[in-house]
């Protein structure tokens, strides 16, 4: 870890009482849904963490205190350093502040959260599905959400298939 | 006679009212739809444009037309069969791609990489980089209606194809590289056609540059459009040769070196104007770095092994299976269950020729992947569109989607 990354992980361990965990040198810090903006902020202005590298999540089912994590992703151009965040997320249908206000960019990766994970944010300008097509039902890349696959037709169940296959028959 | 539905569905894009000003919605700008099949949009995207005459007000983009789950996928794969997926994200970029995905796998399981392997796969992803530039220089050139300069890119585009073909046997799914090292190693061909190559392609650079970079023709298009300030540009996650071209000297292969790039001698070509035309000559720039990279690394390119000897993650060779139990006991462990993992993330990102490509990658303790999520530079760079596209005529969103440089296999995914 470096000296500027050492810094800022302890500013935010004091103001938001995080925990941290560390493995093969990237450090990780935990923090609460209502902090997670304030938490931005500071990294943005006082840490020069310009840019939101990435925003995603983990499902972590069938545990359920918490199901989700989300991760942020940031950068600073100026110290050449990367944080991540972690906001564990209790229950099925959770939600958490959007971070838009302080990173625009996050406007789709939180869409794509939220189409894949089922993962609301209060505050979105444009929550809507944004890879699955607009009338997709469930959250793929929930881990209770099954891999899928196309069944193998052969002559004699062929019809049987064809019936309860879902596309657009005349 | 039958009934006319005319509900319109909400959650649809063109129920969202939301989105376009009010002047729309009062009918004095049009919306236009354009794509996904449309020969400019470079691939399936589609856009909805705001427009009032022929001036662009707002673009809302719709993507996802080539989702296939490949993040869902991997997780039911093993490390080493996961590879194959890799290559079917950014379909330009495939080694780069494979490599990405191989060094958040090493760092996962802390696993070395023998210097040649690093050597060879700098070679190929800095051949990989020219090859996707050319693909973007071409197509860019025929948005703006000059055709010869397509044709010519993908004559050089094929030597580099035939170069990956010689080493994985494919010429664009190559899953070359693999968690430890490389597949093989380079047939003996390989050096000399990547000389010819470096013979050869400095002159072709010239080519490309004499039919653009002083046609008035080009320059009335491309320069002035779609300015993109540094600060807008870091704001909204832009990087690679878009971030560059807006002044900011910002390459992963000088700032966060991975796989020996700290040993070869290259500059960061950078422009301060930020608009279409800048970001044309950086990138023709960087197909000079490319060179200069592969030269230096073909040049000291070590001899050795090209895997690790770590034998609990990578697949003994051949010869030994005949003579040696413990081969075959790994040979077998490997390709039945795979190698575990333990339990934590990593998150390793690349210079791609689009930008930041980045890989996060979880592992549980199991031989899959428990999480992965690609970040990929052209879902980033897509989102900017916006910005540079306002004000300008629908003829320069053409050259816009052109300019970011986008491949819809990285953005859907």
């Amino acid at each position: 870890m470096g000296e500027h990354i050492d810094k800022t992980v302890k500013a935010l361990v004091e103001r938001f009482d995080a925990s941290i965990e560390e493995f093969r040198g990237e450090v990780s810090v935990f923090l609460q849904p209502d902090q997670i903006v304030a938490a931005c902020t500071l990294l943005r202005d006082e840490f020069d963490f310009e840019m939101l590298e990435d925003e995603t999540a983990v499902d972590y089912w069938p545990e359920e205190t918490p199901r989700f994590h989300v991760i942020y992703h940031l950068y600073s151009y100026k110290h050449n350093e990367r944080i991540r965040l972690r906001v564990p997320l209790n229950g099925n249908n959770p939600s958490l502040p959007t971070i838009e206000g302080v990173y625009p960019n996050a406007n789709w990766y939180e869409r794509e959260v939220y189409d894949m994970f089922g993962i609301n944010y209060e505050g979105h300008s444009d929550l809507r599905r944004i890879l699955m097509p607009h009338d997709w039902e469930g959250h793929p890349l929930r881990k209770d959400y099954p891999l899928g696959h196309e069944e193998i037709m052969f002559t004699f169940n062929f019809d049987e298939i064809n019936a309860r296959k879902r596309y657009a028959k005349e | 006679m039958p009934e006319i539905n005319t509900h319109i569905d909400e959650s649809m894009l063109d129920g969202i009212t939301r989105l376009v000003t009010e002047d729309a919605i009062e009918g004095k700008t049009m919306l236009l739809n354009m794509g996904p099949q449309h020969p400019s949009t470079h691939g399936v995207l589609r856009l909805l444009l705001e427009l009032d005459g022929e001036f662009v007000v707002n673009v809302i983009p719709d993507i996802g037309f080539l989702h296939t789950g490949v993040e869902k996928h991997m997780e039911y794969k093993t490390f080493e069969k996961a590879v194959v997926m890799t290559d079917r994200l950014d379909y330009l970029n495939n080694i780069g791609n494979n490599l990405v995905y191989c060094l958040a796998v090493e760092k996962l399981v802390d696993l070395d990489v023998p210097p040649r392997a690093q050597a060879i796969r700098v070679i190929l992803t800095e051949l990989q980089r020219i090859s996707s530039h050319l693909v973007w220089l071409g197509t860019h050139a025929l948005d703006l209606a000059a055709m010869s300069v397509f044709l010519y890119c993908f004559r050089e585009r094929e030597m580099i194809l035939d170069i990956m073909e010689m080493c994985s046997g494919q010429r664009m799914m190559t899953s070359y590289f693999r968690p430890g090292g490389l597949w093989r190693d380079v047939p003996i061909e390989f050096e000399d056609a990547v000389r010819q190559f470096l013979r050869i392609f400095p002159a072709r650079i010239d080519e490309y540059e004499a039919l653009l970079t002083k046609n008035p023709l080009f320059l009335e298009r491309t320069q002035h459009v779609g300015v993109l300030k540094a600060e807008d540009a870091i704001r909204w996650g832009v990087t690679g040769p878009s971030l560059r071209a807006s002044g900011v000297a910002h390459d992963l292969r000088k700032v966060r070196p991975y796989s020996g790039y700290e040993q070869y001698d290259f500059d960061i070509p950078t422009h301060t104007d930020g608009d279409t035309y800048a970001r044309y000559l950086v990138r023709m720039e960087e197909m000079r770095q490319s060179l200069r990279i592969v030269q230096q690394a073909l040049d000291k390119l070590p001899y050795g092994p090209t895997r690790s000897n770590n034998r609990k993650f990578v697949p003994p060779p051949r010869s030994e299976l005949g003579h040696s139990m413990e081969a075959v006991i790994h040979h077998f462990k490997l390709f039945t269950e795979g190698f575990p993992a333990p339990k934590g993330a990593v998150y390793v990102a690349v210079e791609s020729p689009r930008g930041e490509l980045g890989v996060y990658l979880e592992g549980d303790g199991g031989p899959k992947p428990y999480r992965i999520h690609w970040r990929t530079p052209s879902f980033a760079n897509l989102q900017v569109l916006k910005l540079l596209a306002k004000g300008h005529l629908v003829a320069d969103l053409v050259a816009l989607i052109g300019t970011i440089d986008i491949v819809l296999g990285d953005i859907d995914r």
